[in-house]
């Protein structure tokens, strides 16, 4: 009875395992298919012959170049400018008394159910008028303040023993002080896990950059993978080139920092 | 600075020091029934004039949300009752008030009404579709029978952190009604070949399906924290006094599993009321408009016609229905579960 329940675990487990990364490892494969050889039935998995071209072709004649680079920019002003501004508001949250913050902060979090989307319409007027659309600007301002970061670090924030920041205190050291040479390294776990969270959400975001970057020349990867889709739908060993490029950098990024990534899930999820 | 206060914040430390650095100060207060209190009461660090220098702390993240965020929402309201449109857009002052008659003619749209019967199929049916996956796969790799736990846990995880856009386009070949490697799947049992994207019946399913791949890994890591926080004890006493592993399921896993299906609950409806990127690249809305979504709406009203105002009281209306929707799964759940 154990064993046959254990027989049947590891099945599902493992068939759904496949399922899973059957659609990725596809994705790697075909891309170095020569051309035509993913529109075969039936489907075939691995390359006939390898070939990189599809991926010399994205860089030298499709501008792929630029895209990456742009993504690679936006990810990570956003990642380090929304770090500093939530790590300084989180920390003045949990470590300041002034009147009026328990409200403050209880309306911050209530204004966590207002999807984004409701706001796209007017700051694209807004952006507009500034003459910030079709700029980096135009993705790293909205980006820059982040409720659920001030909100993360604000719960870490408050585990910092009040002694440790008077005995500084005492010691002469100020306010900034205190904040950037003391709050920040003890608060380091939490803003790395931060620091994925924002360079992951970044990078894929997806609408905003759609919206604010009218220009070929300032897409993201995304936002290009998606206008390539319209041109090159039939070519599918250079779309899924293009997915390669678009994905390893968030894969490589995840499996290096994949336990911080895990335990930040968890925090969020502690506070329902 | 004051000695007494001293004493007392060493006496914090002490007792905060059994569990350094976690985040569940709140959770207490929400076990309990009580409200939420964010743990204000650790806070004893009082500082001379500390309103004034938490404000300059303050200004910066303050000052863009509020003008970044909260200006927008106001406006996006405002914006709601005018005629906004693309000769606007060029000089504001042709835009007009216009009371309701956006929100009325986008009663009477019946395009509006397909993308919220078809954003509403995506959440109703998707949501708790991923939410059973997420809790199988949760349950099996926390199984007292399963070793290689990292190893299913990282390889289920995987697809929540690639690209939605970039995982659409794969799924497109994917679901090739011809070359596609679903439908050749399928034909191993003797299934005939279906025009996933290009049959207005199956459209949706397979972004549902797509949404799932994606996303169970997410709610399934949640699930295993909350599993691991069940006491064993429970399980013991419950075998002792005989019960099946499906009444221990029934009666010790699924109640204390409660709070945190409610967080895993609203979390992914709040996403799947959001559905935009994969009707985007995978089918444009069609085919005949039925994977087309409430923000692929908004966003062909929006940015494409430039029907602002119009667009705006779309926006409105998600938000409308977001915020009901976890209003009462909020209500809901709490009532069963009887915390």
């Amino acid at each position: 009875m154990r064993l046959t329940l254990k027989i049947l675990l590891y099945a599902a487990l493992i068939i759904v395992a496949i399922a899973t990364v059957t659609p990725m490892l596809w994705m790697i494969s075909a891309s170095c298919m020569p051309s035509g050889q993913a529109s075969n039935y039936p489907p075939q998995f691995f390359p006939t012959s390898f070939t990189f071209d599809h991926y010399t072709q994205l860089f030298s004649r499709l501008n792929v170049l630029k895209y990456f680079f742009n993504s690679l920019l936006l990810s990570v002003s956003v990642t380090l400018l929304s770090l500093v501004v939530n790590s300084m508001a989180g920390y003045a949250f949990a470590k300041y008394r002034f009147r009026g913050r328990d409200k403050l902060f209880g309306f911050l979090i209530t204004s966590m159910v207002v999807p984004a989307q409701v706001t796209m319409l007017p700051l694209f007027l807004m952006l507009n008028k500034m003459g910030l659309v079709n700029t980096y600007w135009g993705v790293i301002i909205p980006g820059m303040a982040g409720i659920f970061g001030i909100f993360m670090i604000r719960q870490y924030a408050l585990s910092i023993p009040d002694s440790l920041l008077e005995a500084a205190r005492i010691d002469g050291a100020g306010d900034f002080r205190i904040y950037w040479s003391l709050v920040i390294p003890l608060c380091k776990p939490i803003l790395v896990t931060l620091a994925i969270f924002t360079f992951m959400g970044t990078w894929n975001d997806f609408l905003w950059p759609l919206i604010v970057m009218t220009d070929d020349s300032m897409y993201t990867l995304p936002v290009a993978l998606a206008n390539l889709m319209g041109e090159h739908a039939q070519d599918t060993e250079l779309m899924m080139a293009g997915s390669v490029i678009t994905i390893l950098p968030v894969m490589i990024v995840f499996a290096a920092m994949q336990k911080y990534y895990i335990r930040g899930i968890m925090m969020g999820s502690v506070k329902g | 600075m004051n000695t007494g206060h001293k004493i007392l914040n060493d006496e914090m430390f002490l007792s905060r020091s059994q569990t350094p650095f976690d985040s569940t100060i709140g959770k207490r207060g929400v076990r309990n029934g009580a409200k939420p209190n964010f743990g204000i009461r650790y806070t004893m660090f009082n500082i001379r004039n500390s309103g004034g220098t938490a404000a300059l702390f303050l200004f910066p993240a303050l000052a863009m949300l509020a003008v970044f965020f909260f200006l927008p929402v106001v406006a996006s309201f405002v914006l709601s009752f005018t005629d906004f449109d693309i000769y606007s857009l060029g000089n504001i002052h042709f835009a007009r008030f216009v009371g309701f008659e956006n929100y009325v003619k986008l009663f009477d749209d019946p395009l509006f009404w397909k993308a919220l019967g078809n954003t509403f199929y995506f959440v109703v049916v998707g949501g708790p579709l991923s939410l059973i996956v997420s809790l199988l796969a949760a349950l099996a790799i926390n199984s007292r029978l399963v070793r290689f736990k990292g190893f299913f846990r990282l390889v289920y995880f995987a697809p929540v952190v690639t690209t939605l856009v970039a995982v659409s386009v794969v799924w497109r070949f994917i679901y090739h009604p011809r070359f596609g490697m679903l439908n050749y799947a399928l034909s191993v049992f003797g299934i005939s070949p279906i025009d996933w994207l290009g049959n207005p019946h199956w459209a949706m399913p397979a972004v549902i399906l797509l949404a799932v791949w994606k996303n169970f890994g997410y709610n399934m890591i949640i699930f295993i924290a909350g599993l691991q926080n069940i006491p064993d004890y429970l399980y013991e006493a419950a075998r002792i006094d005989g019960a099946s592993p499906f009444d221990q399921f029934k009666k010790i896993t699924l109640p204390m599993l409660a709070p945190t299906t409610l967080f895993v609950g609203i979390i992914t409806m709040i996403g799947y009321f959001q559905l935009f990127a994969e009707p985007y690249v995978m089918t444009q809305g069609g085919p005949l408009d039925s994977t087309l979504s409430i923000v692929l709406l908004m966003y062909q009203q929006g940015f494409r016609w430039w029907n602002m105002g119009y667009a705006a009281a779309i926006a409105f209306v998600l938000f409308a229905i977001i915020f009901l929707a976890t209003v009462v799964q909020y209500a809901v759940q709490r009532k069963h579960s009887d915390l």
